[in-house]
């Protein structure tokens, strides 16, 4: 009985999570353990159906979505370092973050161009770069379900597409993404704080 | 000279570091291997001795602690659906924001982020395990830092075992064995009366007796409140549910019919046993799936004044003590007086919840025997009748926050069902709806786009 509990406070490779994600060691150590009581049957990964267990996930319009973007390219496990990573994101941008930075050092996953190129893949569902007309109705059509008609959406989605785009292709590239939301503030819109 | 002035410096000094100490408000540190207040006495004083004695381990070893935090572990703001997007929007562009329903791209954010707040910690799946203290009991199975731990607080442990498994465990199986066996014989000897006044009475008090000595067998310390509001005859005393103890812990200070699944082995004996010396209800597993059937032979039961009050856990399932989750409707449209009881129980010294999907029964009632005790207060609520303007569902949901209220528990509106179950997309749908109206506008302003 003893030994259950000794897992829990030491993560196998914390040292080099905590430094790809920048997550403290309290921080971590919490999502740990989040990602155990998620692990119903201690596989020791998540699967889709773990993710999809969690009620007020599985109200949110836009659930399946979230979950696909734990599980990139078919993969059809998660492990925990893999789970931070997603989370990451969403850390609240610290002052030092942006202010030291060593240039050589990749980004770190909570800044502000990461923040959104998370948001752009919720969209952009075949992964090319861009989002399509078709791919903007997709999500549209997630997020209201059958409350909207066909044509109110597609005039929706032409508005939309018609405002975001410059180069005139016909779908958002990732620039044209990042341009139309410049003066949002993403760094505190899209980002969880973590009770010490 | 030298000499004295070296002696009073040094009763100065002992002088100005006790008034430094009165000054700064701080405790006498407990000493390397010491304990404060010199022994275990009550338990109070070593359970937060524990703890510090941990941290301190973990610090030496340059670790962290995992230190459990009830009320959730992120930061999140109550605002609706509605206003997160239009601060979203407001945010992020320069123009003068109507209210022309429309859409921005920016609006994801706000699905995202609730999305991802709801995988990081969510309402629901913390209630079906069991609690996280904030000090610990000396039960190894509570114990989330258990390699932190001094040769001090492991021979306290160690000794904790020894009496428990050892000294109480035997007892406590020896007292529920006699209770169970004087269950079964007591009531089968009754149930050969010929049916009046006596039968009655002596059935009362078999039942009565048996409990207590269960409740023996668990040293379970209980404190009833409020018990001039006790169910009566033709009423229904509902509960929430946090381990099959709660049957145990409310007949034996009153006198119920209670309502269940035929099962087989032993509890199947006890129950045919009961059902001889007064009419409590079994359901065939075949009936249970028939709420009709069961809404009738409720009905019935509820409408003979000589019988008694049934006792009904309307949850359907264990929830872990922290919170009331959605009650069942079925026993609130029969129309009877419902009398709520609130159970609350004290995880300092045991807990009693039963995580149904890891531990069979016969292991959770070793681990209830293996505990110091189990410390619970119970609290008899004044009756409730449904209102002419209410249906089931608010009158089960009034009834909901008058316990979670009383036991100090969170009142949740989510069904206890989805410990095996996913969630109705009818949820879902609300969230759709209102979000619809913010880009589309009600169905009446159709024609703008």
């Amino acid at each position: 009985m003893g030994s259950r509990g000794s897992h829990a406070a030491r993560i196998p490779d914390g040292d080099s999570i905590r430094r790809e994600t920048g997550f403290s060691q309290a921080s971590l150590l919490r999502l740990y353990h989040r990602f155990r009581a998620l692990d119903r049957n201690e596989k020791g990964y998540l699967s889709r159906v773990d993710l999809q267990q969690i009620g007020a996930l599985a109200v949110n319009p836009l659930g399946e979505r979230i979950i696909d973007s734990f599980f990139p390219d078919g993969n059809l496990r998660v492990d925990f370092p893999g789970f931070v990573r997603v989370l990451a994101h969403f850390r609240p941008v610290d002052d030092d973050d942006s202010g030291m930075r060593d240039p050589k050092q990749p980004e770190p996953l909570n800044s502000r161009m990461n923040k959104l190129r998370f948001v752009f893949q919720l969209y952009d569902l075949d992964r090319d770069g861009k989002i399509s007309r078709h791919e903007m109705l997709q999500v549209l059509r997630l997020m209201v379900g059958v409350q909207v008609t066909e044509e109110q959406l597609e005039s929706i989605t032409d508005r939309t597409v018609q405002e975001a785009d410059e180069d005139g292709d016909g779908a958002v590239s990732f620039l044209e993404f990042t341009k139309s939301l410049e003066k949002m503030d993403i760094e505190q819109k899209m980002s969880i704080r973590i009770l010490k | 000279m030298g000499r004295e002035g070296s002696r009073q410096s040094g009763v100065d000094k002992g002088r100005a570091r006790a008034r430094l100490y009165a000054r700064l408000g701080r405790r006498r540190r407990p000493r390397a291997g010491g304990i404060v207040r010199g022994g275990i006495g009550r338990f109070g004083a070593s359970r937060p001795w524990a703890t510090l004695r941990m941290e301190r381990g973990a610090k030496e070893k340059n670790h962290q602690l995992y230190k459990p935090y009830t009320n959730g572990i992120i930061a999140k703001d109550p605002t609706s659906l509605e206003e997160e997007i239009k601060e979203i929007r407001r945010s992020g562009s320069s123009k003068a924001l109507d209210n022309t329903p429309e859409f921005e791209l920016s609006d994801i954010f706000y699905f995202c982020r609730k999305g991802m707040e709801t995988i990081m910690d969510d309402e629901v799946t913390k209630r079906f395990s069991a609690e996280e203290l904030e000090s610990w009991n000396l039960l190894s199975r509570t114990n989330y830092n258990f390699q932190y731990i001094s040769l001090r607080l492991t021979v306290l442990w160690g000794l904790g075992v020894l009496i428990r498994y050892c000294f109480l465990l035997p007892l406590r199986i020896a007292l529920a064995f006699t209770g169970i066996s004087l269950l079964v014989v007591g009531t089968t000897v009754v149930g050969y009366l010929p049916n009046g006044r006596f039968k009655e009475f002596l059935s009362k008090h078999v039942h009565l007796m048996c409990y207590r000595i269960c409740v023996r067998a668990l040293t379970a310390i209980i404190t009833y409140h409020d018990r001039e509001n006790r169910p009566r005859n033709g009423g229904i005393c509902v509960a929430n549910h946090t381990s099959p103890i709660d049957v145990i812990i409310l007949a034996s200070d009153g006198y119920y019919a209670m309502v269940g699944q035929v099962h087989g082995g032993l509890m199947g004996v006890i129950q045919r046993a009961m059902v001889k010396a007064c009419p409590h209800v079994w359901f065939e597993r075949s009936e249970v799936k028939d709420r009709h059937l069961v809404a009738k032979r409720l009905t019935e039961h509820v409408q003979d004044k000589s019988k008694l009050p049934i006792l009904i856990f309307p949850e359907g399932t264990c929830i872990n003590n922290t919170s009331v989750m959605m009650f069942k409707k079925g026993s609130f449209e029969i129309g009877a007086t419902v009398y709520p009881v609130a159970i609350k129980y004290d995880p300092q010294f045991g807990d009693a919840f039963w995580n149904s999907s890891k531990y069979g029964m016969v292991t959770y009632l070793l681990r209830m025997m293996t505990s110091w005790a189990i410390v619970c207060s119970v609290w008899y609520l004044p009756p409730m009748t449904r209102e002419t303007d209410e249906d089931a569902v608010q009158f089960a949901n009034r009834v909901k926050s008058a316990i979670a209220r009383q036991g100090g528990l969170v009142d949740l509106l989510w069904d206890g069902g989805l410990k095996r179950e996913k969630v109705k997309d009818t949820f879902k749908e609300e969230q759709q709806k209102l979000y619809s109206k913010m880009i589309v506008g009600n169905h009446e302003d159709r024609s703008r786009s």
